[in-house]
């Protein structure tokens, strides 16, 4: 496989404050990346980086086997669409649309044929001859794809292009890019805080934190896999239930509070005996039971009972724990309920207290 | 008690809130006559009568004879309306040798002005626009120390500035003239236009340059089409600044290039001759009707221009 | 620095276009003003020249009755013009933030004057306040005969003369700044002080002045580097007059010695001496407005 973009040992210094420490990022041709992280975990400054809108400290960057680390953002073979959109508000949809187009000095014809075949592609048309300011906000990121895809660039970066519009436009418009994906089959780099948008429509995320790349995976493996204690927590709502245990008899078992749990069917290292772990299970990861299994549930007492329409949350107290469970709409129990929880060991994550790794 | 309380509870309340605040506030709207109202509006007229009184004196003493003049009070309108203190004052008053009236002068500050209003705009706005979006190492030392120097007295560059034009062959120039206030112009300018271009979105700036648009493709296109209120606010700035500058048409200029200040206040303090009152204020009357004509029509810019002026530093 | 070869040449026409901007710092604002304090310390007299005569210029200047007379004056004025124009100002924006009617007209009235040159504002104040034609004579034209208002031909008053005039183009100015300070306070502010039954002056003196207080140090500042620079406004009223230094100013002391008497030195070491009394303005302030936001 061809690697559309490669990162060597990129490092980014704001003065003395290190911002990207020698990251190695390698992305596929046609691979959709998704950078995903807190804001000031270094994802947009890495994506600017990657077009040239900041000059890097250290390393290399490497585009279609081109070194371009010092090459103007216009040469690198780019298109980029801003969380703002950051269309010239000046020109209407058509001047927008080719004005890198005129910069380069291409014939008007060509132009005119890009620009109809921008608009067809995304529906925007009817548009070309309005201004920005006349548009609604997914007419506007619509518009600033568009100044992407005229540039017949091979590798697309986006800035948190959905932030900025409602619930609704912004799951419509993730389809669409999608779709756009699927249609076109370039390089996408897309920067995001939003782990639905990561998961729906990464072939591959990298989580970032603290200018580091954590973890970097198809999203199944970040999903049920997390390599440590960072990306357990960021991702997923509600957040994975993190028990504080210790592993017992040679990393067969578990205790946790007066509970003792069979490890059977862990999908992992050699767990040892630690005295310090952190058992990590997701809330769709645990089943309810009325009757205690011995070795493989955990009592528990119900708080509260959420309704969330398809399913529901039950937030519950188990060996001065708070923990969550997802459950079908069907089981619905009332607080104060005595209950018994049991683990989808298979699916369950082991991390060490200390390095906050996965065992 | 009640004090102490609404003491503690304001400052917090403030930083809660920030919306921006428009129109008149205060205390309370009263009704119309109140005791209040008479001295609130009675204040108010008689300082407004303050600040127009020597508009009117000035207009009422260019339009009268001087028999009348010498007869009379000066804040009385003119019983006999004369024009002959403009035309003379225009195009016939001396200073020294030269007896052709203001309009040389008139002629000269135009001369000096226009130039250097757009020199001194087109350099600071590019200063301002690098400022913002091409910053390089020491960018922000410059600047800082632009704006600490503007508040160096004029009086401390004056010769070596005498020097360097001297160097460059423009001393006593034009161009001369033209220069020192594009350079005097400089700090409150770039400031100007670099706190507009600031707010500019910078992802804006980010999307030419994926465009491909270079340094001056960017200003020219994006951000000068964007930013053409605060051209006219540094616009209003200048031609009034300029127009009215006294010390270095002085300094910088030589007896036949003297703008209009300096000639202005040769015909009205010279000591030759008779004291023509009523062509002096027709004088001074014509050095002021441009800035006087400018703040009239720009109106809120004007303003905004001075509290744009005021925040330097 | 490998790999990085274009490094100095990066955004060649941002440093090119910079290049007017940092040559004024240099060459102008440092390096003018660097000049003109080392050519101080020599005895240059028609030309520039380095010969050095360590303080003598400085000797020579404070021993000068029209420098102290001068440096007397500008305090005289510089503390008077302070204290009216920020409190005036502050004033009339109080009234005008009374939820006025015509406030745009009054405001129009009140600032065109800061749209006047010094020299017209100069020539006019000069011209009302003419013993023979203007103030006085109306007055005593009324029936006071003994009334006397000559402020200009006396030099024990010609500086109320010129305090008049300066007020006069300047308050508007200050009041508009004073206004937008007055705008930019919570609205929440007043309420809380009404339900507090705490007066109108007294909200005003107790709680808005010291929420304004970065307004006033502002003005305070503008004000006070206008004044050190006041030249135009006394040539064109009194040209120094009456008596020939009574109302001399220091612009004025090295506007002579550099460009009349060909005396450089004296122009050099006059005009360091203004130099230094702006920094004695500047640096508390810098040292106020920056200082304190570093530490926080």
């Amino acid at each position: 496989m061809t690697q559309s973009i490669s990162v060597k040992d990129l490092t980014l210094n704001f003065g003395a404050v290190s911002v990207l420490q020698k990251m190695n990022l390698d992305v596929a041709e046609g691979e959709f990346i998704v950078l995903l992280g807190p804001s000031g975990c270094g994802k947009s400054t890495l994506l600017n980086c990657l077009a040239g809108l900041l000059d890097i400290t250290d390393g290399q960057i490497w585009i279609k086997g081109k070194n371009v680390t010092w090459a103007e953002p216009s040469e690198r073979g780019i298109g980029m669409v801003f969380q703002s959109y950051a269309l010239y508000p000046q020109m209407t949809v058509r001047g927008n649309l080719s004005f890198g187009l005129k910069n380069a000095r291409m014939p008007a014809a060509e132009i005119e044929k890009r620009v109809a075949r921008a608009a067809e592609i995304l529906q925007i048309g009817p548009l070309l001859d309005r201004k920005p300011g006349a548009l609604s906000g997914g007419q506007r990121q619509r518009v600033a794809i568009g100044r992407a895809l005229v540039r017949d660039v091979d590798v697309f970066l986006f800035d948190e292009p959905l932030s900025n519009l409602d619930a609704k436009l912004r799951s419509e418009l993730r389809v669409e890019i999608k779709r756009l994906h699927e249609r076109l089959k370039n390089t996408m780099v897309y920067v995001t805080h939003d782990q639905i948008e990561a998961l729906t429509l990464a072939d591959r995320i990298a989580v970032m934190k603290g200018g580091v790349i954590q973890q970097l995976a198809d999203p199944q493996t970040i999903y049920n896999r997390p390599t440590n204690l960072f990306v357990a927590g960021f991702i997923g709502s509600p957040a994975m239930n993190m028990l504080p245990v210790k592993t017992i008899d040679n990393g067969r078992a578990f205790q946790f509070g007066s509970t003792r749990i069979d490890l059977a069917g862990y999908d992992g290292g050699a767990v040892l005996e630690r005295d310090n772990a952190i058992l990590g299970v997701r809330p769709e990861h645990i089943t309810i039971r009325t009757e205690a299994v011995p070795g493989r549930t955990i009592p528990a007492e119900v708080e509260i009972d959420e309704h969330l329409g398809a399913d529901s949350l039950l937030w519950l107290k188990a060996e001065g724990r708070e923990m969550c469970v997802r459950i079908p709409v069907e089981g619905r129990l009332p607080s104060g309920s005595q209950v018994h929880l049991m683990l989808d060991m298979p699916k369950a994550s082991l991390f060490d207290a200390k390095t906050e790794q996965r065992i | 008690m009640a004090e102490t309380v609404a003491k503690a509870a304001s400052p917090a309340r403030t930083n809660l809130r920030s919306d921006a605040m428009v129109g008149p506030r205060g205390a309370k709207p009263r009704r119309r006559l109140s005791g209040r109202n008479i001295m609130l509006y009675g204040t108010l007229i008689v300082v407004s009568l303050y600040y127009i009184l020597p508009l009117w004196v000035m207009v009422m003493t260019s339009l009268k004879g001087m028999p009348e003049v010498r007869l009379g009070n000066i804040f009385a309108p003119p019983v006999e309306i004369t024009f002959q203190p403009w035309v003379k004052a225009w195009s016939e008053a001396c200073t020294g040798l030269n007896c052709d009236g203001l309009s040389r002068g008139f002629w000269n500050s135009v001369l000096i002005t226009v130039p250097s209003v757009i020199l001194s705009i087109l350099v600071a706005s590019v200063n301002g626009y690098a400022l913002v979006n091409w910053r390089f190492k020491g960018s922000d030392l410059f600047f800082t120390i632009l704006i600490f120097g503007s508040f160096i007295p004029y009086q401390v560059m004056l010769y070596p500035i005498v020097i360097l034009l001297r160097e460059m062959g423009i001393y006593g120039t034009l161009w001369g003239l033209v220069l020192v206030h594009t350079i005097f112009g400089m700090p409150i300018l770039t400031l100007l236009f670099r706190n507009y271009f600031s707010t500019i979105p910078e992802e804006l700036f980010k999307a030419a340059r994926v465009d491909g648009a270079g340094f001056w493709a960017i200003y020219l296109r994006i951000m000068l089409p964007m930013s053409l209120p605060i051209f006219v606010v540094a616009l209003i700035l200048q031609v009034t600044g300029i127009w009215n500058d006294f010390l270095f048409g002085v300094v910088f200029t030589k007896p036949d290039l003297y703008p209009m200040t300096v000639q202005l206040n040769n015909i009205v303090n010279s000591v030759q001759g008779v004291k023509e009152y009523n062509v002096n204020m027709a004088a001074t009357l014509l050095t002021g009707l441009v800035p006087l004509v400018i703040y009239f029509l720009s109106g809120k810019l004007f303003v905004r221009g001075i509290a744009a002026g005021a925040v330097k530093g | 620095m490998s790999g990085q070869p274009k490094r100095l040449l990066r955004n060649l026409n941002a440093k090119i276009a910079a290049l007017p901007m940092i040559l004024t710092t240099l060459v102008v604002f440092v390096g003018g003003t660097v000049w003109t304090v080392v050519y101080s310390f020599t005895d240059s007299k028609l030309l520039p020249r380095l010969r050095w005569v360590g303080l003598d210029q400085y000797e020579r200047l404070w021993s000068n009755s029209r420098w102290l007379i001068s440096i007397e004056n500008l305090l005289f004025y510089g503390v008077m013009s302070l204290v009216f124009t920020i409190g005036m100002g502050f004033l009339l924006a109080v009234l005008m933030d009374q939820k006025i009617r015509f406030e745009d007209t009054f405001r129009t009235i009140m600032l065109y004057p800061f749209a006047l040159s010094f020299i017209v504002t100069g020539l006019v104040w000069q011209w009302i306040l003419n013993p023979q034609f203007g103030v006085q004579e109306i007055v005593r034209s009324w029936g006071w005969e003994s009334f006397n208002f000559d402020p200009l031909n006396n030099p024990d008053t010609v500086l109320y003369g010129l305090l008049i005039a300066g007020l006069w183009q300047g308050t508007g100015f200050v009041m508009c700044l004073m206004l937008a300070g007055l705008r930019g306070i919570d609205e929440d502010i007043w309420k809380a002080a009404r339900v507090d039954g705490i007066p109108t002056w007294k909200t005003y003196l107790v709680v808005i002045v010291p929420m304004m207080r970065p307004v006033f140090i502002t003005t305070l500042v503008i004000v006070a580097a206008g004044i050190i620079r006041l030249y135009d406004l006394v040539v064109a009223q009194t040209s120094g007059g009456p008596g020939g230094n009574a109302s001399q100013v220091p612009a004025m002391y090295v506007y002579d010695y550099m460009f009349q008497a060909q005396n450089l030195g004296q122009g050099f070491a006059a005009s360091t001496m203004m130099l230094v009394s702006v920094l004695i303005v500047l640096i508390p302030w810098a040292y106020l407005e920056f200082g304190g936001k570093r530490n926080g």
